[in-house]
């Protein structure tokens, strides 16, 4: 069977596992890093993803989208609140928000199909081999509208999703797999822009999740929010400037926010500065810890009601939980710590890197999946309850939350009038008496034969898969025949829609390659320059005057190549750069060898 | 035997039947859950009851660590994770198994539940839900209805607000006492339940007892339900 790797699709970061002989391994890009930041922007020579594209956040705002994944099956309604923070422009359209970048228009799983992409062919790159399939992971707290766009991002990036699976889960995958820990355990995950908490029972092998709560819309970014409020207003009062105006200074205030924020984690004081526009000059504050604490302790305090929930579902006590996993990167917060551990009476654990923890577990499901473990296996639970609207608007539950999954509900169906050839259904999620106050998954029309009222019977399966995600099957008990379903979803995209972005994916991939391809040449040409340069300060005293002036003219021809936007070129510059500065290679080589083999004795060197 | 329980005992004998052939290679499967000859997953059939299906006998107490070990065992053997390389027709299988199995340990598991479950089984009828407070309970829940009313118009903040809430809460208590009583009721009949079943007897007087214990239990069941339903009410309104 073909490889199955495994992605941790973040808000903030996004990464790439493998299981490697029994081991799960993060896929490192350039520079060693495994985080690809989940960043896309928009350039002249296309888009974007991931370091590179993080850059644009300060120079390019309205064209570089970070945080999509607030944003994945949701309506513009749902995020009406939060608009004024993203200097982005979205739009809705048939349900599902839209994300102008230049002319056209990206749904959230298009943008987070390239962060897929992008991770794809970084582990296509590492393992050289073709990667056609994927585990993905989701907060566990995510509907069946927000698993959905998943899975049709990752087949928009090419990928079949064998599987969805939720982070904190996934985290107790790597981390019993590490630890072979038996017992009752709560993985508690705070990361850039969800908060899950899952309670796990593991025993041989066995990881059964008894309950799970969380919020999708409390996170890093949240903090950074709350001191870069504070920033602004700052910042409006010492120069009487509204930094809103500026969407370029106010992307620069959010990322010094979330610098401070994080050197708070290990510093008891810091300097926070932002070069003001307008000739305002520069503004420097102080930020304590205690200050920066007392603005996210409400935050902080609003993880630990889902955890008493899940909690109390689960029917524990906090004395029950053996022991506590952290995952994400908010974790690091001192504050969240101190909090997380009053609450359940014990020192959490941080051995694994919680920046890592969920895609190395992703892998281990992969691996599960594909035949390599075999003695691991995963329970989970779906986290809201799912019903239909009946009479009245009331939701009438058939799938209790915290149910595990694969789980099915059967509904039978009749008329009321004679005649009557269809019954309306609404399928709802969420916790609460009223229809209206739930999310709305879908509506569909069940077919049904004209009969007098109350004859016909039609028996409507729901069943929830392993990936959490709803489907519904109808069968005639009068005359055995099954029915298939159009179910419209109420936020999310059409079969046909899907078809055409995978078919748009294709056509814009040959020209994402050559920007990458560009990008990555201008990269590399600009560590060469640099290297170059820092030689002839070095040693070009060991070579003629001849040989400088020649690596000089190749080393600006270089330069003008790299401002121009052919891979080719540049490479080719790049050739006969190395080639024209071969000589003075060779001669700082000699010369550090000479260099170090003085004072050392003759029968040390031989 | 009454002719309802006859047509019960026919109906389950023609679908073990049914499925006693292999989907796949259509010899005949001996095996539980796996055909023998060709080793295909087989359909767990709809009319098997969730104590077959955990090869418990039909008693209201069960030992949860052998029940959970079962749980997991079956699930190893049904879970989609699996079958991922298997057919489009096992994976069916093994989604449509698991589903089942993850129902029937939850009913298990729960003594409410597994109780409710074997009524259904024993006595053929679906729950009982009460619409009305039980007799001897009548008075009291009519009189608390009023104060929830006169609570539910009173403002928050007045004084009077202060006492509905202090005698509500008195209230509560006194109906949380009640369904702890109901619980040990049931489990008097759960033992005696599980006691005659244990003795295997045919005699009418069996017969007789048998009729009585699930007519109590259906009876403290409901009243169970109900007095919880207004206790859950109770909770939200002073909340
Ligand atoms: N040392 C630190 N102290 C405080 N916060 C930190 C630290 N390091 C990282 N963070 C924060 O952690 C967040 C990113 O965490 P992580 O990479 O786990 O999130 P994610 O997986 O992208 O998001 P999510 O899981 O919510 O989709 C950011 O908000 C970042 O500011
Ligand atoms: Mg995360």
């Amino acid at each position: 069977m073909a490889r199955i790797v495994g992605i941790d699709l973040g808000t903030t970061n996004s990464l790439v596992a493998y299981m490697d002989k029994g081991t799960p391994r993060v896929i490192a890009g350039r520079h060693e890093r495994a985080m690809v930041p989940s960043v896309v922007a928009l350039t002249d020579n296309g888009l974007i993803v991931g370091d590179p594209a993080k850059e644009h956040l300060t120079r390019n705002p309205e064209r570089t989208v970070y945080s999509v994944k607030r944003f994945m099956g949701k309506g513009l309604a749902d995020v009406q609140d939060e608009l004024a923070y993203f200097p982005y422009t979205l739009t809705e359209k048939g349900g599902v928000i839209r994300i102008k970048l230049g002319e056209k228009t990206y749904s959230p799983p298009q943008i987070s199909a390239m962060i897929l992409k992008e991770l794809k062919l970084r582990a296509e790159a590492f393992l050289g081999e073709s990667i056609t399939k994927a585990v993905i992971t989701v907060p566990a707290y995510f509907n069946d509208s927000q698993r959905q766009a998943t899975k049709d991002a990752g087949m928009i990036a090419g990928l079949e999703v064998l599987r969805i699976i939720n982070e904190p889960t996934a985290a107790s995958l790597a981390y019993g797999l590490q630890e072979k820990t038996q017992g009752t355990i709560a993985v508690y995950d705070l990361g850039g822009g969800t908060f899950d908490i899952s309670i796990l029972k593991l025993k041989n092998g066995i990881f059964e999740v008894l309950a799970t709560n969380g919020d999708t819309h409390l996170g890093g970014d949240d903090f950074d929010r709350l001191i870069a409020d504070l920033f602004l207003a700052d910042i409006q009062q010492q120069f009487g400037l509204d930094l809103n105006a500026h969407p370029d200074h106010m992307q620069g205030i959010r990322l010094e926010a979330e610098r401070a924020k994080i050197r708070l984690s290990e510093e008891l004081k810091t300097i926070a500065t932002l070069d003001l526009p307008e000739g305002k000059g520069r503004f420097t504050r102080e930020l304590t810890r205690d200050q920066m604490e007392s603005l996210c302790t409400a935050l902080v305090e609003r993880t630990l009601g889902p955890c008493r929930i899940a909690l109390k579902d689960a029917g524990l006590t906090p004395t029950d939980i053996d022991e506590v996993v952290l995952v994400g990167g908010s974790t690091r917060m001192p504050l969240v710590r101190q909090r997380v551990q009053a609450l359940f009476g014990k020192q959490p654990h941080c051995e694994l890197n919680p920046d890592e923890v969920v895609a190395l577990g992703a892998a281990v499901q992969a691996d599960i999946l594909s035949g390599g473990t075999t003695d691991m296996l995963l329970l989970d639970v779906t986290p809201l309850s799912l019903g239909i609207e009946t009479m009245g608007g009331v939701m009438s539950s058939l799938i209790r939350r915290n149910t595990t999954i694969p789980a099915s509900a059967k509904e039978m169906f009749t008329t009321y009038v004679d005649g009557q050839t269809g019954v309306d259904i609404h399928i709802l999620q969420g916790e609460r008496e009223l229809a209206k106050d739930n999310r709305s998954l879908a509506r569909f029309r069940l077919k049904v034969p004209p009969l007098p009222a109350g004859v016909p019977r039609i028996e409507v399966t729901f069943l929830i898969d392993a990936n959490g995600i709803l489907n519904v099957m109808a069968k005639d008990m009068r005359t055995g025949d099954t029915q298939s379903i159009e179910v419209k979803p109420s936020y999310g995209l059409s079969d046909q829609e899907v078809e055409r972005m995978i078919e748009d994916s294709f056509k814009f991939a040959a020209d994402d390659v050559s920007a990458r391809k560009l990008i990555e040449a201008r990269l590399d040409a600009g560590a060469l320059i640099i290297t170059t340069e820092k030689s002839l300060t070095d040693g070009g005293q060991l070579i003629s005057g001849d040989e400088v002036t020649a690596i000089r003219q190749v080393l600006s021809a270089l330069a003008s190549a790299k401002d121009g936007n052919d891979p080719r070129t540049i490479r080719a510059r790049m050739a006969d750069l190395e080639q024209a500065a071969k000589s003075l290679t060779v001669a700082m080589l000699d010369d550090s060898l000479k260099r170090g083999l003085q004072g050392k004795k003759v029968s040390e060197v031989t | 035997m009454d002719g309802h329980t006859h047509q019960h005992t026919s109906g389950r004998r023609e679908l073990q039947m049914a499925r006693s052939m292999c989907w796949h290679c259509q010899s005949e499967v001996s095996g539980e859950y796996f055909c023998d000859r060709c080793v295909k997953v087989q359909p767990v059939s709809k009319e098997l009851d969730y104590f077959t299906c955990f090869g418990f006998p039909r008693r209201l107490s069960i030992d949860q660590q052998k029940l959970e070990a079962k749980f997991y065992e079956l699930s190893r053997a049904f879970h989609p994770d699996f079958y991922q390389n298997k057919s489009d027709a096992e994976q069916t299988i093994s989604l449509g198994n698991s589903a089942m199995l993850n129902t029937a340990y939850r009913t298990l598991r729960d003594p409410i539940q597994r109780a409710e479950y074997l009524l259904d089984l024993e006595a053929g009828s679906v729950k009982d839900i009460r619409t009305t407070p039980p007799a001897d309970l009548f008075e009291e829940i009519l009189e608390l209805q009023d104060t929830l009313d006169e609570f539910r118009a009173s403002d928050r903040t007045s004084d009077t607000a202060a006492a509905l809430r202090t005698q509500l809460q008195t209230e509560r208590a006194a109906l949380e006492q009640r369904q702890r009583d109901m619980e040990s009721q049931l489990q008097q009949l759960f033992g005696r339940w599980d006691a005659l079943q244990d003795r295997g007897e045919a005699t009418d007087q069996a017969r007789a007892e048998r009729d009585r214990i699930l007519k109590d239990m259906r009876d403290i069941l409901s009243n169970r339900t109900y007095v919880k339903n207004i206790v859950n009410d109770l909770v939200a309104t002073i909340a």
